[in-house]
């Protein structure tokens, strides 16, 4: 069998045209006829579930960038539940499921123990918005305060989608969950403050933190590969749309995934010892109503009243915000109207 | 080597000479001594390349000990009271998964109201968690109980609790014999995990496990825990062969033979009673009393072995389960069956009331004259309780 009749047929679209304009030494890791697989293929993730793609990606990324000598560490959480339900696993990384709050402290116990070994192997933990930034978060600011040798990687959905989506403190103001009925006179989820998580953990100072989307898988692996050349706590917050939580179509996961990001209410950056070192500017700067409009959570958003109209106007003056922060304004001006 | 020295010091030393590779440490009273030396001990080079990690809660002490053990690191922890519960979850993960951690438990009360002296209600809330529980009577069984421990635990793959009242005997000095490094080494050879994370042979460790297959996994830890029972025994013999001195078993009889009545405890109020014993036996009493040592797994037979020649049992015992009544006075009627002597509950020392001979006596006394209620409190200030009781109905 050729090395091209291996490539599954998820590869086959614009990604992979496009990776092959590459010099073969930054093509993506997928593109290997040596990837790993890490989480393989046959597991129970939804269609379209940006999780499960972000996760591939990243662990075959990291397993490039050690060798292989890697170890995993799973929240409780889709993730887990879809990947290995007993007697099958869809991992072929070493890998171990604790608890929902514990998988950095567990990490952190790995960690432990391979240095204490003399082992040169590194350890991934990963989880949801809801094991990482509530029920996990003081595990996860003890590991980055330890400074401990673990990348941590958050897929952010936005919910506790596992459960049934319910809100956590990743979810966006005015979303439709299922503890945040569309109801009231405030449908949806208030306009909290928010929960900056790769802030928080800039705070700790720890050597790396960065941000990223499945929509550009490429910056995805480049982040991982940057992360596991690094030693110490290290942060990945990796943006996921979930269909089923989200309310959207599963074919479209990577374009909605892609206007949260030209949007400006994803930014993306690495961040170095608690200072942002690069952000990346956004090519066509999309209004947050293209974004919200694919996702059913938002659809009481667009109902005409003046109320919602605030909301929306809320919303992108959110976006507008962190293109201000971090400086992410289209290098050549160009509105699409909605 | 004889020394002088604390209970938590004793503690620390015998479980570094239990070579331990990651110790985590959550400062909770009374326990807290034991981590403070162990750092030392470590900080000072004498324990290799062991990790000393100091983690921001219990519950991620815990977690840190499975993420250690589980990469094949032999991992320790202490904790006491509220610690204990707020680790509960990591508890129940560290036994699911099978790791052989050793943990000291300082036993203490558990709040409200908050009260930091000693009881045993922190230990009783789990023991359903899966773990062995030991129970040490004397800072020279706590010291010698972790090294048993660890053997226990990595022979099994179960982790282990040492229970050893907090103050009683955490901040006893006593006289203790701390053991030779290569009589340590020959009695607990190094860790050999059954299973590791090792990215050479990968396995996934704590899959999801649904109602096909649920319950045979809960059925197949509770042989493996009870296996123990055969364990335990056989590791005390090999430790009085090496050492020179008993430690741990399942239970210890103190003068049972012909005895009428026999008091049941754990831990270090053995002590006081066996000075009652031998008090009442100079008045010509037919009276002994039972260490139960090992508290989970239950010994079930071995208690019954020692107790159903007794006419009554009366079991003092530190907590109360509030609605019910006495944890281990229930497992003692369970070993009992039917036809058994009457068993007493007598709850005394909650929260570190000083339980004196003089009250352990005239309650065994009453026992012995059938007017001890089955459910009595040792020293209780019966007028404020009333009182309280008569503002309740009054309301």
């Amino acid at each position: 069998m050729s090395a091209e009749q291996q490539v599954k047929f998820y590869q086959t679209g614009t990604f992979t045209v496009g990776n092959r304009l590459l010099d073969p030494s930054k093509r993506t890791v997928q593109a290997s006829i040596d990837r790993r697989n890490a989480l393989t293929s046959g597991h129970r993730a939804c269609q379209g579930c940006g999780e499960a793609l972000g996760a591939r990606y990243v662990l075959d990324a990291a397993m490039r960038a050690t060798g292989g000598r890697l170890v995993a560490v799973n929240a409780t959480g889709c993730l887990e539940v879809f990947s290995t339900p007993y007697p099958e696993s869809a991992w072929q990384v070493a890998w171990l499921h604790s608890l929902f709050g514990n998988a950095a402290a567990v990490a952190s116990g790995v960690a432990a123990a391979l240095r204490v070994k003399g082992s040169d192997v590194r350890v991934i933990a990963q989880g949801g918005d809801g094991g990482t930034m509530d029920i996990g978060f003081g595990c996860l600011s003890g590991m980055f305060e330890r400074n401990d040798d673990v990348l941590y990687v958050c897929y952010d959905n936005e919910a506790y989608m596992n459960t049934g989506v319910q809100r956590s403190s990743a979810t966006p103001a005015a979303a439709r969950t299922s503890t945040t009925p569309a109801l009231g006179d405030e449908p949806g989820n208030s306009f909290g403050t928010g929960k900056n998580l790769p802030a928080l953990a800039m705070a700790h100072g720890i050597p790396y933190v960065a941000t990223a989307s499945v929509a550009d898988l490429h910056d995805l692996e480049g982040k991982v590969e940057r992360a596991m050349a690094i030693h110490g706590a290290r942060y990945l917050h990796v943006h996921v749309p979930c269909p089923l939580g989200w309310g959207s179509d599963p074919a479209r996961t990577i374009q909605i995934a892609r206007l949260a990001v030209e949007s400006g209410l994803f930014p993306l950056f690495e961040a170095s010892c608690g200072e942002v070192v690069r952000a990346t500017p956004i090519r066509r700067r999309a209004k947050v109503d293209e974004y919200l409009r694919l996702q059913t959570r938002f659809a009481h958003l667009f109902d005409g009243t003046p109320r919602s109209a605030e909301a929306l106007a809320r919303i992108q003056a959110l976006a507008d915000r962190n293109v201000s922060r971090f400086g992410l304004a289209p290098r050549e001006t160009e509105h699409h109207s909605p | 080597m004889l020394k002088q020295i604390e209970g938590s010091r004793a503690i620390a030393e015998a479980v570094a000479l239990c070579r331990p590779e990651v110790i985590c440490a959550y400062p909770i009273t009374p326990q807290t001594h034991i981590v403070e030396d162990l750092s030392e001990i470590v900080k000072a080079g004498d324990l290799g390349r062991c990790a000393f990690i100091n983690v921001e809660s219990e519950f991620a002490a815990m977690s840190v000990a499975i993420g250690a053990s589980a990469t094949g690191a032999r991992a320790y922890t202490a904790t006491s009271s509220q610690g204990l519960l707020y680790m509960t979850e990591a508890l129940y993960s560290a036994a699911g998964l099978g790791l052989p951690i050793v943990m000291t438990l300082g036993t203490r009360a558990i709040g409200a109201p908050i009260n930091i002296w000693n009881d045993h209600s922190d230990a009783m809330a789990l023991r359903d968690a899966g773990w062995v529980q030991l129970f040490a009577e004397s800072n020279q069984e706590a010291a010698d109980l972790h090294v048993i421990a660890f053997r226990l635990a990595e022979e099994l793959s179960v982790p282990v609790m040492v229970c050893v009242d907090g103050f009683v005997l955490t901040h006893a000095f006593e006289r203790v014999d701390i053991p030779a490094q290569a009589d340590v080494d020959a009695f607990l050879p190094p860790f050999e995990p059954r299973e590791v994370l090792d990215p050479a042979a990968p396995i996934t460790i704590g899959a999801l496990v649904g109602p096909e297959a649920f319950a045979e996994v809960k059925v197949l830890a509770h042989h493996k825990l009870l296996r123990s029972l055969d364990c335990i025994p056989a590791l005390a013999a090999a430790f009085a062969a090496r050492f020179g001195r008993a430690a741990g078993g399942l239970v210890r009889p103190y003068r049972t033979e012909g005895a009428e009545t026999i008091v049941v405890a754990l831990g270090s109020v053995n002590g006081t009673i066996q000075e009652v014993v031998d008090a009442m036996r100079a008045d010509g009493h037919a009276i002994g009393s039972l260490d139960v040592c090992t508290f989970r797994p239950f010994p079930f037979a071995a208690v019954r072995r020692a107790l159903m020649r007794a006419s009554r049992v009366v079991v003092l015992e530190k907590n109360l389960s509030v609605g019910m009544g006495g944890v281990l006075a229930t497992d003692v009627r369970e070993a009992l069956g039917v036809d058994a002597p009457a068993v007493y509950t007598v709850v005394a020392g909650l929260g570190g009331r000083a339980i004196t001979r003089a009250s352990v006596r005239a309650a065994v006394e009453k026992a012995q004259a059938g007017t001890l209620e089955a459910l009595h409190f040792l020293d209780l200030d019966r007028r404020v309780v009333a009182r309280e009781l008569a503002h309740e109905v009054a309301r």
